[in-house]
């Protein structure tokens, strides 16, 4: 191998790839505003919603109750909750979200609750509806706590200790770190963003370099000079790589700034932001990087390798794009929940990287199969850089017509 | 100087079988001198001429260029040789002079030497007012000058040129013919692949005519008009080729 003639075809590659103006917008506009707009408008939007369908007044109705005035009283005295006249097509006022919910208070109660005799009192609500699961978690609150003030009052009455029918409490305290805790919920995110992206980002690259250079006629020009063909895709390789992994990083550098953006906003309450905010230090950055790196040869080998077998770049794109799903489809099974790194996973390429990255930011090192993933990646790697090298040489490829 | 010997070049196509592109063709290139490969379109030139330059492997046979074989050292070959074609395009978003830096630089020019051989070719070729200008700006002729730029600067003591003025304009051609011209004057081995008749008589000293893959005669313009009883160029290769094209016809 010829270092030089490498580093020459990498450098105009590099100068050509930084004057192309679609480079710009797929590897560096894109990752880099996509976030900021993407994710943190559609969080802020989200926080906005949900604090603005919490702050809101629900108009329920209340059906029946007429016998009942001390519950009606009480239900009329809870100020998050607006009361209006019922009538028989609560249903279709609901799904027609006129009002947010319905409780229905049985015949008799207030007299039954006098004699101590057991009752259902129903919510009706539209699930999956913010709003009037809303509506529907208040009047639960009032009947809850109507409920408990009618035990303490019948206890009071018998002289009965109000821990007769509590003897103990449950509760259940984290001992993971705060750090952890978001690792846990976001570090699957981090090795699957990771992962896309230095898919996606070499993509374009690997069609440019490959079937683009057929299309434009440059291929016959490059190889009658006279550096060997395999100098010429490992220059290539590099770019194609480079691009890869620039994607990544200015994605991940514009995702943890948006976090930490909306964090301090003060769009949401400390506790949402504090949710927010990636505790990850620079080096489980860097460790995932690293654990990503050889996935990030094997996809630029290869993807330069198909790429290149393609006539025209038209040719090249529908190659290419269904890849895309061959990377998500792993990358987001390892984000299912109970799916845990096995001997067996850990040599399934993508599946196994997304899997160690989601474990490393939470905090867990297992180096056995840190080592294991990292060869096993490494392995495909060169295999596909091989790949690459050979498909160079064959010229039943490199002038497919 | 070239030397082939027998190269044969055979492709396989799923419809159609094994096609014999080249078969069996030898023949000589002399230092000074240009050597004319004239044959229509399919007749296996540009195979032939891709083969001398080390882009596609012989399938029998080889070629001896400034001694190297284009079998088992091609990039000492590639290093001894200019290529020319019209499919050998520029890199759009590199200007004239990246192009020609570039291909300075794989042929193994030191820094100062690649920037004396630029600036010589660059007033040579009188290419100056555009050597920042990127070859997607380029019109056709600084286009082609910046192609003859990258040939030439490694100073290469052979030069392949295939069908070079296909598509050209006048004026553009003319700068091709007369480079291709003062490459003989400067005492390299020149091939050049056509099916233009004028440009053979014009050009060549010695003429091969291929078809169907098979370098079917070859001499100079002189011995061609005695061997065949014609003064015109076109109706000696119409005699040549005229029988076998139209059997294949049939």
């Amino acid at each position: 191998m010829n270092f030089r003639n490498v580093g020459i075809v990498y450098r105009k590659e590099l100068t050509e790839w930084l004057r192309d103006r679609r480079t710009l917008i797929s590897t560096v506009l894109v990752p880099l505003l996509a976030f900021p707009v993407l994710m943190v408008g559609m969080i802020s939007l989200m926080t906005v919603m949900i604090v603005k369908a919490y702050k809101d007044i629900p108009k329920i109705m209340v059906l029946g109750g007429e016998d009942s005035p001390q519950v009606l009283e009480k239900l009329r005295g809870v100020d998050k909750l607006e009361i209006v006249p019922s009538s028989d097509n609560y249903k279709k006022r609901i799904s027609e979200k006129e009002i947010r919910a319905a409780v229905e208070i049985p015949k008799g109660f207030d007299a039954a609750l006098g004699r101590g005799e057991e009752q259902t009192v129903k919510i009706y609500f539209y699930e999956g509806e913010i709003k009037s699961s809303f509506g529907a978690n208040h009047i639960e609150k009032f009947f809850k706590d109507y409920r408990d003030s009618v035990i303490s009052t019948r206890l009071a009455a018998r002289n009965v200790p109000a821990s007769i029918i509590k003897p103990f409490e449950i509760k259940q305290e984290n001992v993971a770190p705060p750090e952890k805790v978001s690792g846990a919920a976001l570090g699957g995110l981090l090795g699957y963003m990771v992962i896309l992206l230095s898919m996606t980002g070499a993509i374009y690259p690997a069609i440019d370099l490959t079937a683009g250079e057929k299309e434009r006629g440059t291929m016959e020009t490059i190889l009658s000079s006279p550096i060997s063909r395999r100098d010429l895709v490992l220059g290539k390789f590099l770019l194609v790589l480079s691009a890869s992994l620039t994607t990544a990083v200015l994605a991940i550098f514009s995702m943890g700034t948006s976090f930490y953006v909306v964090g301090r906003s003060g769009a949401m309450s400390s506790k949402e932001a504090a949710a927010l905010q990636l505790h990850i230090g620079l080096p489980t950055v860097l460790s995932v990087f690293l654990m990503a790196l050889p996935l990030a040869v094997f996809f630029a080998a290869v993807l330069l390798t198909i790429a290149l077998f393609a006539k025209s770049y038209k040719e090249a794109q529908s190659y290419l794009t269904p890849m895309t799903f061959v990377v998500v489809i792993p990358a987001v099974a390892s984000l299912l929940p109970g799916v845990e790194l096995t001997p067996k996973l850990a040599l399934i390429p993508i599946l196994s990287t997304s899997l160690v990255c989601k474990e490393i930011v939470a905090g867990t090192f297992h180096w056995n199969y840190i080592l294991l993933i990292l060869l096993s990646s490494s392995v495909y790697a060169a295999a596909g850089l091989f790949l690459a090298v050979k498909m160079f040489q064959r010229e039943s490829v490199l002038f497919r017509s | 100087m070239i030397d082939a010997r027998g190269l044969s070049k055979r492709f396989h196509d799923k419809k159609r079988g094994e096609i014999r592109a080249v078969e069996n063709v030898s023949f000589q290139c002399q230092p000074g001198k240009i050597y004319g490969l004239l044959g229509a379109n399919g007749a296996g030139k540009t195979t032939t001429l891709r083969m001398l330059a080390t882009i596609l492997e012989p399938t029998d046979g080889t070629a001896l260029v400034c001694g190297h074989d284009v079998v088992e050292e091609p990039e000492k070959v590639r290093a001894n040789i200019g290529f020319l074609s019209t499919a050998t395009a520029l890199y759009p978003r590199l200007t004239s002079q990246e192009m020609v830096e570039y291909f300075g630089r794989l042929n193994g020019l030191d820094e100062p030497t690649l920037k004396k051989r630029i600036d010589d070719i660059f007033d040579r070729l009188d290419m100056n007012g555009f050597r920042d200008r990127r070859c997607d700006k380029l019109s056709t002729g600084m286009k082609q000058k910046t192609s003859i730029a990258r040939t030439l600067v490694h100073d290469p003591p052979v030069m392949i040129f295939d069908e070079p003025t296909l598509g050209l304009d006048i004026m553009t051609a003319r700068t091709i013919t007369t480079f291709i011209r003062e490459c003989r004057d400067r005492g390299k081995t020149v091939i050049f692949s056509t099916h233009i008749m004028s440009e053979v008589e014009k050009l060549c000293d010695t003429i091969g005519i291929i078809h169907d893959g098979k370098l079917l005669t070859e001499g100079t313009l002189a011995q061609l008009r005695q061997k065949y009883a014609e003064q015109d160029l076109e109706e000696i290769f119409v005699k040549v080729v005229g029988p076998l094209h139209s059997n294949s016809e049939a």
